[in-house]
């Protein structure tokens, strides 16, 4: 209430020209905005709340799926060629094409996963009619086991087991060229695979200013 | 497979997107075929209203509000399953994005979540793994900020394929700006205590993508949140109900919608996301990646195609302004093709990472000319020009179109997007 009649005063005072008379009766703070002596101060957060509930081993297991580029979070098992052109002809085809040669039209394209042409200049910065692959952009291997375990095929994601998605990835690669098909993947061998694009990608140079990067 | 595909795609992604949109009332008009309104003028509205609205009374109160009968803006869904649908940018005031109308893009379709099962797992580097509820998260202090959000290929059909009868929609309609509401991520990381070795964290999605993201830590602890609601209600399921990252200024890609798991970590994951996709093909034969912050950017919105000028006639131009490295602090525009520049005037307040209303008026002379606007931001960084743009990154680059957009117009007045300058 003291504050509202102040306000009025000092609407008043500037309404009237007449100097600058402050709110007398709060007391100052920065910015000049008072706070009257009987209303305390905004209250500070405490260094935890306890909300929540500990999640234990067995409900993070649940939903810790990633696998990442030094090959943390494979599972156990192994996928070969033979079985993946198999497991390819069946689940991934249909959409991505039997070469995969990518699928669909207008708004619905299903991408291309396999080229075998040389592309030793990564040349898809200037001209966007050369498909980016596995084979000529994708930069880690373990990248495949890790997307298409989350989210592949598109009408029944994650009903792969993992020597399936083993075997799709061991298919993938060799037919991009990028490993022999007797390659058998697994949790030791995937992340020691090469991709031919692995050394092509370069941190943001960008950092605002007036230079265009 | 492809017909199970093509009728999710046909099917369930199409409705839910439809679900997001408020139905009108029986005696309204009904919404226009979604898709058809973009290029072409709008449909004349021809609904039955009283001749004088002094004379009978009016309707009656109602549980929900909807749009006059005469407004009918909607998005332009493209693609299905992995889809996006425009935002209206042509049709809007001032800068809030209505939440129906705010653009999005998903991967694996809509997801729907029950906000009784929902859980939020953080864990990794840290000293306590957590499992929230939705009642969790809205229990601790709440932020409220406004942002835009932008995709990362905003501009890309535009840059690819331009054609002069594009609307500011189909041109740049992947960019909104909403009042969001959640919880600081840093609150929630002091509420684990993140161990000195975690550098990034896993963003991870509960949809049919189960979309991932290796985020840096230093921005999680900056201004990141986890939002659960925009514009003042619950977020939409488009949008990432119950609970998305927002992350002010980064690539919409990254502010992972359903979000239901945050893992830290040392190094980055390698996710699709983050190496096949959104990564930036350049020029030199390289890819930038973890390019994370859009850059200052601008783009008319008003008049653009369909318009026709008068002659002599005072109109305003105006359009939005956007930077994901703070505050916009000026937008020139150009009426003569980029010879000569005016400083525009900014709609305050101008809000740091978020949508800027500018406008210049103008009298056109009955000449062809060319429209353009750039953009300034407080960094000093200009939007670069199309020449400068193309040369630096290069036609095929794929992400980050933010050059200077053109609009002619033509010997009779009309406004249609032009040609690069």
């Amino acid at each position: 209430m003291r504050s509202a009649v102040c306000l009025s005063a000092q609407i008043f005072t500037m309404v009237s020209l007449f100097g600058t008379v402050a709110c007398r009766d709060s007391e100052p703070t920065i910015g000049g905005v008072g706070r009257p002596s009987d209303v305390g101060p905004v209250v500070a957060a405490p260094a935890r709340f306890n909300f929540g509930t500990a999640a234990d081993s067995t409900a993070i297991a649940a939903w810790n799926i990633d696998a990442n580029a030094a090959g943390e979070g494979l599972p156990p098992g192994s996928g070969t060629y033979n079985e993946g052109a198999r497991l390819y002809s069946q689940q991934c085809a249909a959409c991505h094409g039997q070469d995969g040669e990518g699928g669909g039209a207008g708004a619905v394209v299903y991408p291309k996963l396999i080229s075998r042409e040389p592309t030793p200049d990564f040349p898809f910065g200037r001209d966007p009619k050369i498909a980016r692959t596995i084979g000529n952009y994708w930069p880690y291997a373990t990248t495949l086991y890790d997307y298409i375990h989350r989210t592949m095929p598109l009408t029944a994601p994650g009903s792969l087991t993992p020597p399936e998605i083993y075997s799709i990835v061991a298919y993938l690669l060799a037919e991009n060229g990028v490993v022999p098909k007797t390659t058998v993947v697994d949790a030791a061998s995937l992340p020691e695979i090469k991709m031919p694009a692995r050394d092509k990608f370069v941190a943001d140079d960008r950092k605002g200013g007036p230079a265009f990067r | 497979m492809l017909a199970g595909a093509a009728a999710l795609a046909g099917g369930t992604a199409l409705e839910a997107l439809e679900s997001q949109s408020a139905k009108p009332s029986a005696s309204a008009l009904p919404v226009p075929p979604v898709g058809t309104a973009v290029g072409t003028p709008e449909a004349p509205a021809t609904a039955a209203v009283p001749p004088d609205a002094t004379k009978i009374v009016g309707a009656p109160t109602s549980p929900l509000s909807v749009r006059s009968p005469f407004e009918t803006p909607v998005r332009t869904p493209v693609g299905v399953v992995t889809g996006a649908s425009f935002t209206p940018i042509h049709q809007l005031s001032g800068t809030i994005v209505p939440s129906d109308l705010h653009f999005e893009r998903h991967h694996a379709g809509v997801a729907q979540i029950d906000p009784n099962r929902y859980k939020l797992l953080v864990h990794g580097l840290v000293d306590r793994p957590l499992s929230l509820t939705l009642d969790d998260i809205r229990s601790f202090p709440p932020v409220t900020r406004t942002h835009f959000l932008e995709c990362a290929g905003n501009g890309r059909t535009a840059y690819r394929s331009p054609k002069p009868e594009m609307t500011p929609q189909l041109v740049d309609g992947m960019v909104s700006n909403a009042e969001w509401t959640g919880v600081s991520v840093a609150t929630i990381l002091r509420e684990v205590g993140i161990r000195d070795d975690a550098r990034w964290a896993l963003a991870e999605g509960g949809d049919a993508a189960v979309l991932s993201r290796s985020i840096p830590v230093e921005k999680l602890l900056d201004d990141a949140i986890l939002v659960y609601a925009q514009n003042g209600e619950a977020l939409r399921p488009a949008a990432g109900y119950p609970v998305r990252l927002l992350l002010p200024g980064w690539e919409g890609n990254t502010c992972i919608k359903w979000i239901r798991r945050l893992e830290l970590i040392r190094q980055p994951n390698m996710s699709r996301d983050e190496t096949s996709k959104y990564t930036d093909p350049l020029a030199n034969g390289t890819a930038r990646q973890f390019s994370f912050v859009l850059d200052a950017k601008s783009t008319i919105t008003s008049p653009t195609y369909p318009a026709r000028l008068v002659k002599d006639r005072w109109t305003q131009i105006s359009g939005l302004a956007w930077t994901g490295r703070g505050r916009i602090v000026r937008v020139d525009v150009s009426t003569d093709g980029g010879r000569t520049w005016t400083e525009a005037e900014l709609q305050e307040p101008v809000q740091a990472k978020a949508l800027t209303r500018f406008s210049h008026l103008w009298r056109w002379d009955g000449k062809p000319t060319v429209m353009m606007s750039r953009s300034i931001d407080e960094t000093g960084y200009v939007q670069p020009t199309y020449r400068q743009f193309a040369e630096g990154r290069g036609l095929g680059t794929d992400y980050h179109f933010n050059c200077i957009r053109s609009w002619a117009v033509r010997a009779g007045g009309e406004v249609v997007f032009g040609v690069p300058a």
